[in-house]
C-alpha cells in the first residue's frame, strides 16, 4: 500500500503537506504522533473519507479507479468509534462483514471472529448495550469476517486501524494487536493509527511517526522511537530505554515532579 | 409456529431473528388477508355483504345493490388502502434507515407536505397547462407531481440534515418543520386561488381519506407504489450498512451514493403516490417499522416487506374505524392513525431519551 503526495485541507488549514507513505504486506506499520499531528487525517485520505490530493495504491492499483465492493474485496477499515442507528444485536453487526467480502459462504466466520476477539456467547447481545471497548471489537470482528484470509489469489488483504486498543483495557489490547501480528505474519498488511507508544514499540514492523501534517521519521521502532524524535515531536521528554533480552524500545515516562535530572 | 415472538436474552442461546421475521411474514400475510376480507364486509350498509361475500364465494348471482357496494365502493377502497398503507410505511422505514434515525418520517419532517403541495398545484394549476401535456399525462399528472414535490423535500431535507454522512437529529425535525410550514402557507395560497369543483377535490386533503377512492385513483397509483416497493430488495443491505454510518458503509462494499440516491426516489415516489391519492396520512411510517424492530429486529431484509403488510393491515383496519365509528357520516381516516400514532412517538421519543443524539 502507497501513497504518494498526499495533501489534505480541512477548511483553511492544510492538515497534511505532501505525505509520502508506504506499508509492506506481511508487516504491521504504525502511524503514530502527537494530537493534531495529521495521523488519523492521512488514515481517512488513504481510506477515502475525505477529500484528498495525491494517489493512493492498493496492491499497485490506484484506489481511485476501484468500486467500492473491490475495494471490501481488498481492504478492511476499523473504524475509531461507531454508533449503530438501530437495535442491531452483536451477531447482526459482525454479519454485516459476511455479506461484503467474498467469504458470502462461510456462515460460521462471524462466530470465529467473534472468538478471536474474545467475545464468545456476546452473538446475541444487543449492540447498544456493550461498553465502549467491546463495541470496539465487535467492530473488529465484524471488518476481520470481511477480509479473513490475509491472502486471497496471491494478493494480500490490509486490515486499516484507527486506535484500535483505544478504549481497551490491557489485556485485550494484547488480544487485538497480537491478531495484527497474526494477520501480518500469514501474509496480509497491516496499517495502525496507534497512540501508545509502548505497544507500538512491542508489535510494530515499521512506525511512522507524524509531525505537524508530515511524516518526521520512519522505519524500524528502534530507529524511530529516540528520545530525540519523541522529545522534539511530542515536546516532553520521553527517555526510551531498551529491554535487556531483545532489545525492543519501550518508553518509561516520568512526571515533572518526579524526574530524575 | 409460534404467534410469540422471542426477544432475545443475555447467554441465551442462539436466536436467529431472521428465522422469526420470515414466521413473522406469514403471520402478517394472513393478517393481511383477514383484514382485508373484514374490511370487504363491514361498512356503512351494515353487514349484509357477508351474505355477498358468501354468495360470492359459492358462485351465486349478486343484487345489483351489493354488487355496487362491493365492486365499486369497498374494493377499490380496499386496493387504495393496501397501496397507501404499505407505501406509508415502507417509505417511513427506509427514511428512517437513510436517515440512521427511527423518528424519521415522510409526514413528519415535511415530505408529505411538500408531496401534498405539489398534488395542490396540480389540482389547482393543472388547468392552465396546454391540453397536449394534460392529455399525455392524464390521470398521473397529480401522483407524478407530488412524486416531484416528495423528492424536492426529502432533497432539500438531506442536504440541510446531514453533514459529512452524519444526520443530525434536531436539524432534520425542526428543517421538517419549516419545509411543512412553508408548504403548508403555499398550499393555503392555491386553495384561495381554487374554484369550487377545485375545492371539493382539496378538501380531503388535510386530514388524510380513503373516502374518495375509485379505481381511477387506484390505477394511477398503482405502477408508482410497485415500483417504489420493488426497489426495496434492492436497498436492504446498503440500509443495514448504514447503521454503521456512511464511511464504514462505503468500507464494507457498498455503494452508499447509489443507496441514497435510490432510497430518496422510492420515499419521494411512495409518499408522492399515497398523498395524491389519499392526503396527508400520519404516523403509519413511524408505529409500523417501530413495531416491526421491536419484535424482529431492524434487518431491512424483512423489514421492509413485513412493513409493507403490517402497513397495509393497520391502514385497512384505521379506515375501518374511520368509516364506522359515527356511521353513517365518516371520520378522516389521519384522526384515526394520529389518535393511535402520537403516543407510540411520544413513547419511542421517552425511551429514546439522551441516547444517540437526541
Amino acid at each position: 500500500m502507497q501513497a504518494f503526495d498526499i495533501e489534505v485541507v480541512l477548511g483553511k488549514s492544510q492538515v497534511l503537506n505532501g505525505v509520502n507513505f508506504t506499508a509492506k504486506p506481511g508487516e504491521v506499520t504504525a502511524i503514530v504522533g502527537p494530537n493534531g499531528s495529521g495521523k488519523t487525517t492521512l488514515l481517512r485520505a488513504m481510506t477515502g473519507e475525505i477529500p484528498y490530493s495525491g494517489k493512493v495504491l492498493l496492491n499497485n492499483k490506484n484506489v481511485a479507479g476501484l468500486k467500492p465492493w473491490q475495494l471490501a474485496a481488498l481492504r478492511g477499515v476499523q473504524p475509531q468509534s461507531t454508533t449503530i442507528a438501530f437495535p442491531f444485536t452483536v451477531l447482526e453487526i459482525v454479519r454485516l462483514g459476511l455479506t461484503a467480502g467474498l467469504s458470502a459462504a462461510e456462515k460460521e466466520l462471524p462466530l470465529r471472529a467473534l472468538e478471536k476477539v474474545g467475545l464468545t456467547g456476546f452473538g446475541n447481545r444487543m449492540y447498544q448495550d456493550l461498553s465502549g471497548g467491546e463495541q470496539q471489537r465487535v467492530q473488529l470482528a465484524r471488518v476481520l469476517t470481511q477480509i479473513w484470509r490475509p491472502v486471497v489469489d496471491g494478493a494480500p488483504r490490509w486490515l486499516i486501524l484507527d486506535e484500535p486498543v483505544a478504549s481497551l483495557d490491557i489485556g485485550h489490547q494484547f488480544t487485538v494487536m497480537d491478531l495484527t501480528r497474526d494477520f501480518s505474519a500469514r501474509g496480509g498488511g497491516v496499517v495502525a493509527v496507534m497512540h501508545d507508544l509502548n505497544l507500538t514499540a512491542m508489535f510494530a514492523d515499521k512506525v511512522v511517526l507524524m509531525d505537524a501534517g508530515h511524516i518526521a521519521a520512519q522505519g524500524s521502532p528502534q530507529s524511530v522511537l529516540t528520545d530525540a524524535n519523541l522529545a522534539q515531536t511530542y515536546g516532553c521528554p520521553l527517555p526510551v530505554c531498551t529491554t535487556p533480552h531483545d532489545g525492543t524500545p519501550f518508553l518509561l515516562p516520568q512526571a515533572r515532579h518526579a524526574r530524575v535530572t | 409456529m409460534s404467534l410469540t415472538i422471542e426477544m432475545p436474552k443475555r447467554g441465551s442461546l442462539p436466536v436467529d431473528r431472521r428465522v422469526q421475521a420470515r414466521q413473522l411474514t406469514v403471520i402478517l400475510v394472513a393478517l393481511l388477508a383477514a383484514t382485508s376480507v373484514l374490511s370487504l364486509a363491514w361498512g356503512a350498509s351494515g353487514t349484509s355483504l357477508w351474505g355477498a361475500l358468501v354468495d360470492l364465494a359459492a358462485g351465486r348471482e349478486l343484487s345489483r345493490l351489493d354488487s355496487i357496494v362491493l365492486f365499486d365502493i369497498r374494493l377499490p377502497r380496499l386496493c387504495l388502502g393496501i397501496l397507501v398503507g404499505a407505501s406509508l410505511a415502507v417509505s417511513g422505514a427506509v427514511m428512517q434507515g437513510l436517515f440512521r434515525n427511527p423518528l424519521a418520517d415522510p409526514g413528519i419532517v415535511g415530505v408529505s407536505a411538500g408531496a401534498g403541495l405539489a398534488a395542490i398545484s396540480a389540482i389547482v394549476l393543472g388547468a392552465f397547462l396546454p391540453p397536449a401535456i394534460r392529455d399525455l399525462t392524464g390521470n398521473y399528472l397529480v401522483p407524478v407531481s407530488a412524486f416531484f414535490g416528495g423528492w424536492g423535500s426529502t432533497l432539500i431535507l438531506y442536504r440541510v440534515s446531514t453533514r459529512r454522512g452524519q444526520t443530525s437529529v434536531a436539524t432534520m425535525l425542526l428543517a421538517g418543520i419549516a419545509l411543512g410550514a412553508l408548504a403548508g402557507a403555499l398550499s393555503g395560497i392555491l386553495v384561495y386561488m381554487a374554484d369550487d369543483n377545485q375545492l371539493r377535490d382539496l378538501t380531503f386533503w388535510g386530514m388524510g381519506s380513503l373516502a374518495g377512492a375509485t379505481w381511477t385513483k387506484v390505477l394511477a397509483a398503482t405502477p408508482i407504489v410497485l415500483a417504489a416497493l420493488a426497489v426495496a430488495p434492492f436497498i436492504a443491505r446498503g440500509l443495514n450498512g448504514l447503521a454503521l454510518g456512511e464511511a464504514a458503509a462505503g468500507h464494507t462494499g457498498i455503494s452508499v451514493q447509489r443507496v441514497k440516491n435510490i432510497s430518496i426516489l422510492s420515499v419521494a415516489a411512495a409518499t408522492g403516490a399515497a398523498v395524491a391519492v389519499a392526503g396527508g396520512i400520519g404516523f403509519i411510517g413511524i408505529v409500523v417499522p417501530h413495531l416491526l424492530r421491536l419484535a424482529t429486529g431492524p434487518d431491512h431484509h424483512s423489514l421492509l416487506p413485513n412493513a409493507a403488510l403490517l402497513g397495509a393491515s393497520l391502514l385497512l383496519a384505521a379506515d375501518m374505524i374511520a368509516r364506522t365509528v359515527i356511521a353513517p357520516a365518516e371520520l378522516p381516516i389521519g384522526i384515526v392513525t394520529a389518535v393511535l400514532g402520537a403516543p407510540v412517538f411520544l413513547w419511542i421519543l421517552l425511551k429514546r431519551h439522551g441516547a444517540m443524539g437526541l
